[in-house]
């Protein structure tokens, strides 16, 4: 059930030939263009704040160390931020969790040594092997024991190893997790508990390792799912989830555990729970998504204003002007109804990206209530661009989950209507 | 199928000699007898009350008093009322839903509260009422809650199985899933230095859930205090032990956990029992199994006549020769600490008692339709709206 970390290592691997110096043979004295383009990715991507002040500046942000007593201030003089991937961040907000509450405990499968995606690495170290620990491979067993961890008031942070094998904990979480406050009438409750979860595809992740099963825990009200998109995101929305006092899920977009760098500041903020945010403001229409498909959302943006030249002769001249909006969901459940219908009802179109399969996706569920609370407002029917409702096969998966191509094609598709 | 069945020998399949448990509720023998009846005196447990595995059995002479075995007495009768009240008012169709009686198996519940303390911790699944009446709840909460009613102990927001007190985790209506549950809260325990015990119970059909095997090896990989306490009633819902187990003695099934298996119908043997076991957990020897060796009188739910998969007779002769309640009144009248006068007028305090609460429990309102949307998330987080079931029904908080 566990697959290496070097897996998602980004590698260069560099071939020398002793005494001579293998060069690509220019004839026309131009460099290729990358294999990707020149479309913005991961790591180029605009809504990744490379820079201290950018960081600072993410909307809201609220520092969490600040004087209780005293009313909120904005003061960022001597506060520092570190370039961190995404597993730093989720690893910094998980140190900044145990420092500040001695009941929090780290447990999971491997977590002692780092965890497969590294999140958890010199945690044992910093906080002792009381406080993290390595479980069994018991997903269900997992579940339930940081439910009951949780209902004595001590603050859970469980690991499921991959969201593919949330499964086996899926009785615990939705019929104990969800419902532990309402059957008692609310004199128990697991609000401190936290399940962390790597999930979406990878690339290569095949069946059990790319699935995004966020949908299938919709129905369960009394439970929040939180998927960031950045390191900067994760580390704030992870300190809200951890001390929101509601049991939370909180998935990781696995590809962007390396691949997304930012500045993230040091010290202890959070960012609201159960509130979209809008990364690009438009008119024309709306492009709802989270997790990984952010940034081919991007690209596809990109694409769609300035197409390359193979594209040129599909992307009509008139739709290239299309001033796009696009909103990150980040809260999946509750999600935030207010932000995309309001931005609907302005664009009267709506394009919503996720890469679990269409269909009863989580998109089902906002395309219903959008097309209730829009209706004289769309211009055109909620599109939705999804994986294929096949299971993530190894071979194709880069084809089953949607990319910028067909997102940028269902964004076409919506403004022709 | 038909010629299946006709294939299939028709030899009872054998079960392997063991020297059994005896479940008999009056075989408790007076060591000494009591002249001063407030000091405690010595009584002698069956040989076969106890079988242990991995660990030595418990002490077959117990001190009791009388005053303790007067007011388990009074408890186990007035559980049992209780019980037979919420099966009227379920047979009456004032109770509605799920609802699964424990009548019969009084002298588990009663007798693990009088083996712990306040301190300790308690959670099972299904027959959850007399545990949470001895945790501190009342005949009153707990009736109301069967009822749906404000007055319930989860506001008539549970029901049956789900009933809680500040020491007493609840029952749950996922048969298996309170034991993975019941191990993160002894972690919890032995995490904030407690030195109590959780007491995890479970019946002899979740034995078989697999989650119970990921709560047991977790539970003695980091030796946490908890007693795994399997109650079992022979029958998991319609289905004997034998059926459904290939090991039918469940407090062997820890692997490296040691385990005891107790008469779960004499009160001073479960007693006794659960002293022993809550002082093991407690003194850092990792979990405990235990097996308390009962029998309910009803089907497993009110929907079950409880005859269809065992005799009448069977029934009949667990209830005539091997009650708990019948066995401490026993004792109590041969040991001459009371007088059947004075224990018949236990009886009628008992019925009073409870049928005061059902009154009191029928005059409490429903609940409010507004609590329909309170406690789905913390006050303050909540998503902007629930849905109802139509547009001017949708909540929006």
């Amino acid at each position: 059930m566990i697959i290496s970390s070097g897996v998602l290592a980004r590698r260069t691997v560099k071939r020398r030939i002793p005494g001579f110096t293998i060069r690509w043979q220019s004839t026309t004295g131009v460099e290729p263009p990358p294999a990707g383009g020149h479309l913005p990715s991961v790591a180029t991507s605009q809504y990744l704040r490379l820079t201290r002040e950018a960081a600072f500046r993410t909307p809201g942000l609220s520092w969490a160390d600040e004087d209780g007593s005293s009313p909120a201030r904005n003061i960022v003089g001597g506060r520092e931020t570190r370039k961190m991937n995404t597993y730093q961040a989720v690893r910094d907000a998980m140190s900044v969790a145990m420092m500040k509450d001695d009941t929090a405990v780290v447990f999971g499968e491997d977590v002692a040594f780092g965890g497969v995606f590294r999140c958890t690495m010199g945690l044992a170290e910093e906080f002792g092997r009381e406080r993290v620990f390595n479980t069994p491979l018991t997903e269900q067993g997992i579940a339930g024991f940081a439910i009951g961890l949780a209902s004595m008031g001590q603050t859970a942070i469980a690991e499921i190893q991959f969201s593919d094998y949330i499964f086996p904990a899926f009785d615990q979480i939705v019929n104990e997790a969800a419902k532990f406050r309402y059957r008692s009438g609310g004199q128990f409750n697991v609000g401190k508990l936290t399940i962390r979860t790597p999930t979406m595809a990878v690339g290569h992740g095949a069946l059990y390792h790319s699935q995004s099963p966020e949908g299938f825990f919709m129905g369960a009200s009394g439970l929040k799912i939180v998927i960031p998109r950045s390191p900067i995101q994760a580390k704030g929305l992870l300190l809200s989830s951890i001390r929101d006092p509601n049991p939370v899920i909180f998935m990781e977009p696995k590809i962007l555990y390396r691949s997304a760098v930012e500045q993230v500041p040091i010290d202890d903020y959070e960012l609201p729970i159960g509130r979209a945010e809008t990364l690009t403001a438009g008119s024309d229409l709306t492009v709802l998504t989270w997790g990984t498909p952010v940034y081919h959302c991007e690209a596809a943006l990109h694409m769609l204003a300035d197409p390359p030249s193979s594209l040129e002769r599909l992307i009509p001249p008139s739709l290239r002007s299309a001033k796009i909006e696009l909103i990150d969901l980040r809260t999946i459940l509750p999600w935030d109804v207010d932000t995309v219908t309001e931005s609907v009802s302005r664009t009267g179109r709506l394009v919503i990206v996720h890469e679990a399969s269409q269909t009863a996706g989580v998109g089902a569920e906002i395309a219903a209530e959008v097309q209730k609370r829009c209706f004289l407002k769309l211009h055109a029917p909620v599109k939705r661009v999804t994986g294929w409702d096949v299971p993530v096969g190894c071979q194709y998966e880069k084809f089953i989950i949607p990319d910028s191509l067909r997102i940028l094609d269902g964004i076409m598709e919506s403004l022709n209507y | 199928m038909a010629s299946l069945a006709r294939i299939r020998p028709r030899v009872p399949r054998r079960i392997p000699f063991v020297r059994a448990i005896q479940t008999s509720a009056d075989t408790t023998q007076l060591q000494e007898h009591p002249s001063d009846h407030s000091k405690p005196f010595t009584v002698k447990l069956h040989e076969d009350s106890y079988r242990s595995y991995l660990c030595d059995t418990p002490s077959f002479e117990v001190e009791v008093k009388k005053d303790e075995l007067m007011s388990m007495y009074k408890d186990m009768q007035t559980m049992r009322r209780m019980e037979m009240a919420a099966d009227a008012l379920y047979k009456a169709k004032l109770i509605r839903g799920f609802c699964h009686l424990a009548i019969g198996q009084e002298a588990v519940a009663v007798g693990l509260e009088y083996g712990i303390t306040p301190k300790d911790r308690v959670i099972t699944a299904y027959r959850c009422h007399p545990f949470a009446v001895m945790r501190g709840g009342t005949i009153k909460g707990v009736i109301a809650e069967l009822l749906g009613r404000q007055a319930g102990m989860s506001h008539g927001k549970g029901g049956s199985m789900h009933i809680f007190t500040p020491s007493f985790f609840g029952g749950n209506g996922i048969v298996g899933a309170q034991v993975p549950v019941g191990a993160g809260i002894a972690f919890a325990q032995k995490y904030l230095g407690n030195n109590t015990a959780t007491f995890a119970l479970y019946g002899d059909g979740a034995s078989n859930q697999g989650q119970v095997f990921e709560a047991f090896n977790m539970a003695k990989l980091w030796n946490l205090p908890a007693v795994f306490v399997c109650e079992n009633n022979k029958y998991g819902m319609g289905t004997s032990a034998e059926r459904s187990s290939s090991n039918t003695e469940y407090f062997t099934r820890g692997d490296k956990i040691p385990g005891l298996q107790v008469n779960g119908m004499d009160i001073i043997a479960t007693r006794n029992a659960v002293q022993y076991a809550r002082k093991w957990v407690t003194e850092g020897n990792g979990p405990l199994l235990m097996e308390f060796v009962t029998y309910r009188y009803g089907g497993h739910s009110m929907s079950d006549p409880g005859t269809t998969y065992r005799t009448r007779e069977e029934v009949q002769r667990m209830r005539s020769t091997q009650d708990p309640i019948r066995g401490l009144q026993r004792y109590i009248e041969e040991w001459g600490l009371a007088s059947e006068q004075e224990l018949k007028q236990l009886d009628k305090n008992a019925k009073a008692e409870v049928d005061e609460a059902v009154e009191e429990a029928k005059q409490s309102p429903e609940p409010l339709l507004k609590d329909l949307w309170t406690d789905i998330y913390y006050k303050g987080t909540e998503p902007p709206f629930m849905r109802g079931r139509e547009k001017d029904e949708v909540h929006y908080y």
